[in-house]
């Protein structure tokens, strides 16, 4: 019976993966994500979730079981989150490489030193290399919604790659809000059993994740960045499908607010673009045409959508939760890249903000609009990277 | 209409439950609620808060709650080293556990209003690995001080989240503090 | 049941999505070529502990009826380690003939 029920991302999170029917969950420990694996513990203990729990001893062996898991053909689960995550940066490869579709609900939190539990984004950011699709969500309600979706797209065989489902720490992953849950058979019907293209048998067996010479090792690199493209065409499908089936869509790709007439338009991710819509009905009413686009899918990334809200717009603001030392923020450099050699070049200005979990408001968001704006009045951008509220 | 709350405990107080507690009684009432954490140090008796916001719209906001229009402390120590009334509406309104009365605070503040939710939890041996149990109390407290959410809302809530004879006691908790809270307007 | 399996795809699109090996004998050709060194077996002194059975490390020596070892000189690239561990010295390493 389909119920809503008031609960954290983590939790909701929980109930995602045990209504997608997951076999194996490999389980360890990081704040924030903790209680994503708590709650299925429990779940597994009660009977309500029929599956494999596998405590390991670290996120690299988490994700080596995951693998493990995947390659023997069964439907897998794991979460994770900040140092977790990098700890498990080479089987991330592995599992990209060897085209398992394993998915893995990452909560953002910063790396350290300095020490920090708090949100950003630098943590996925920083495996955005690892040829995991990358989803990052805006409230409790699309993390549900997305990890079904995550399973029916990288199970499909021109996908096949694994996929993160990113929320932000504790603004999501402990906030408590009202999610609907769809009724169990529609959620069979819209996600069958995991069919594997191929597995481990031991009455036909095989290996996989072989060595392979310079001759030959391209082509399989070139498929992944093929099944890349696939997913950027499926990944807008299938979130209106699940919208016919269920009643929740979050966009596709990116997450439109107001862009049609905006001269300028704010690109932003997860929360804060979900904050950025209320920036955008206080500006509109002091009369500064702007609109919000959250980009909801960093891998693939975008390109083709951002090359088309450049055809109308004259200015792009990007607000980065994170930075890639040495050069911007990850959305601002993706975007400025997307745009390169294309007709339409609007302004695009940089913002930094939120590291390590500082808070951003609207007000902040308003603030970045309002410069932004006077940028756009003259012209020109003044300065490429902005710091959000940096102590003098 | 957005309302929003903030509670000040410690951490193993219940803060965090306090608040979900808040917005699922408010849901139970039709509204779109949204309840978070903000953690210091991940210790027991470290400084906690925790935040609700009540709306009659879908909740688009993230981000901390500045202004609150109502504060909750649920350890009067806490008022010596946090700056409790931050920030708080100019008609908003406090709600303190505590065996003072509100004159005898010296909360900054136009409408307080106390009750001695520790006093309930003792008297009702609601005490879990020794902490006495404040929050079911508080929230009763908060009925009947901001008429914002019924009592009976509260009391459906804490029985659908503990059963048995906790689910009693702990309705029970609320029940006496709607009885006893003291308000001075 | 082992599946021989040769296929060298011609195309990028007869390519399996990842790098899939099946179990199959002699895939790298016949490394035999790759010797200086064979082993020989006294089969007089051999005990049939199956030892140098186990340390194989290419699976070029099958275990016998009898416990004895039977090297398949296709394969054995005269590594010596069966040689090594025998405890009996059975085995003896000699220069491959050209």
């Amino acid at each position: 019976m389909a119920q809503t029920v008031i609960d954290t991302a983590n939790h909701i999170a929980a109930y995602a993966a045990k209504a997608a029917r997951v076999q194996v969950i490999a389980a360890y420990p990081i704040t924030p994500q903790t209680s994503i694996v708590e709650r299925i513990a429990e779940l597994v203990e009660n009977g309500e979730l029929d599956a494999e729990y596998v405590r390991v001893e670290s996120e690299h062996s988490a994700m080596s079981a995951c693998i493990g898991a995947a390659a023997a053909g069964v439907r897998t689960f794991t979460a994770t989150a900040s140092h977790g995550l990098v700890l498990m940066h080479e089987p991330l490869h592995w599992a990209s490489g060897s085209r398992l579709p394993i998915v893995m609900p990452v909560v953002n939190r910063t790396l350290g030193p300095g020490w920090n539990i708090w949100a950003d984004y630098t943590d996925s950011m920083s495996q955005r290399d690892t040829g995991w699709l990358q989803f990052y969500c805006a409230d409790n309600q699309e993390v549900f919604d997305t990890i079904i979706q995550a399973y029916k797209l990288c199970e499909d065989e021109r996908v096949l790659l694994p996929v993160m489902i990113c929320l932000e720490a504790f603004i999501l992953s402990h906030t408590y809000m009202p999610v609907r849950i769809p009724d169990q058979d529609k959620i069979d019907d819209f996600l069958p059993p995991y069919k594997p293209k191929w597995f481990l048998d031991i009455d036909n067996p095989l290996s996989h994740a072989n060595i392979v010479s310079p001759e030959w090792y391209m082509e399989f690199r070139y498929m992944m960045q093929e099944a890349m493209e696939n997913a950027k065409q499926l990944i807008p499908k299938i979130d209106k499908e699940y919208g016919k089936y269920f009643g929740f869509e979050h966009g596709g790709l990116i997450d439109k607010y107001k862009c049609e007439d905006a001269d300028l338009i704010l690109l932003t991710m997860g929360t804060i673009g979900s904050e950025s819509k209320i920036a955008v009905d206080n500006l509109r009413k002091e009369g500064l045409n702007v609109g919000s686009a959250r980009v909801r899918v960093f891998r693939p990334f975008p390109k083709e959508e951002i090359r088309k809200l450049a055809e109308n717009t004259q200015m792009f603001t990007t607000i980065d939760r994170g930075i890639s030392f040495g050069m911007e923020g990850f959305l601002a450099e993706e975007t400025k890249a997307s745009l390169c050699n294309q007709e339409d070049q609007p302004l695009i200005a940089g913002f930094i903000a939120g590291l390590g979990g500082r808070d951003v408001t609207f007000k902040n968001i308003e603030k970045i609009a309002k410069k932004s704006a006077e940028w756009m009045r003259r012209g020109r951008v003044e300065k490429e990277t902005v710091w959000v509220d940096l102590r003098e | 209409m957005l309302k929003e709350i903030r509670i000040h405990g410690r951490g193993g107080q219940g803060a965090v439950t306090a608040a979900q507690l808040l917005a699922h009684a408010a849901f139970l009432e039709g509204k779109w609620v949204q309840a978070f954490p903000y953690f210091g140090a991940e210790r027991r008796g470290a400084p906690v808060k925790a935040f609700v916001r009540i709306s009659d719209e879908p909740i688009l906001m993230h981000s901390q709650i500045y202004d609150p229009d109502y504060v909750i402390i649920l350890s009067p120590e806490l008022t010596r080293i946090v700056n409790v009334t931050e920030g708080l509406k100019k008609d908003g309104l406090i709600l303190m556990n505590t065996t003072k009365k509100p004159e005898e605070t010296n909360l900054n503040g136009q409408r307080i209003a106390t009750v001695d939710a520790t006093g309930i939890a003792i008297e009702l041996g609601l005490l879990v690995a020794g902490f006495p149990v404040v929050n079911t109390a508080i929230v009763g407290a908060f009925a009947k001080a901001t008429g914002e959410i019924k009592l009976e809302s509260f009391l459906k809530t804490i029985t659908e989240t503990w059963s048995g004879s906790a689910g009693e006691k702990n309705a029970k908790a609320a029940e006496l503090a709607y009885e006893r809270l003291i308000k001075e307007w | 049941m082992v599946k021989l399996m040769v296929v060298v795809p011609k195309t990028r699109k007869e390519m399996p999505v990842t790098t899939l090996s099946v179990p199959t004998i002699g895939s790298a050709g016949k490394t035999g070529f790759w010797r200086d060194f064979r082993p020989v077996v006294d089969y007089s002194k051999c005990t049939g502990c199956t030892l140098c059975w186990i340390y194989c490390p290419d699976g070029a020596i099958t275990r016998q009826e009898d416990d004895s070892p039977k090297i398949d000189y296709d394969y054995c690239k005269g590594c010596g380690i069966c040689a090594n561990e025998c405890p009996v010295k059975a085995i003896t390493m000699q220069r491959e003939g050209e």
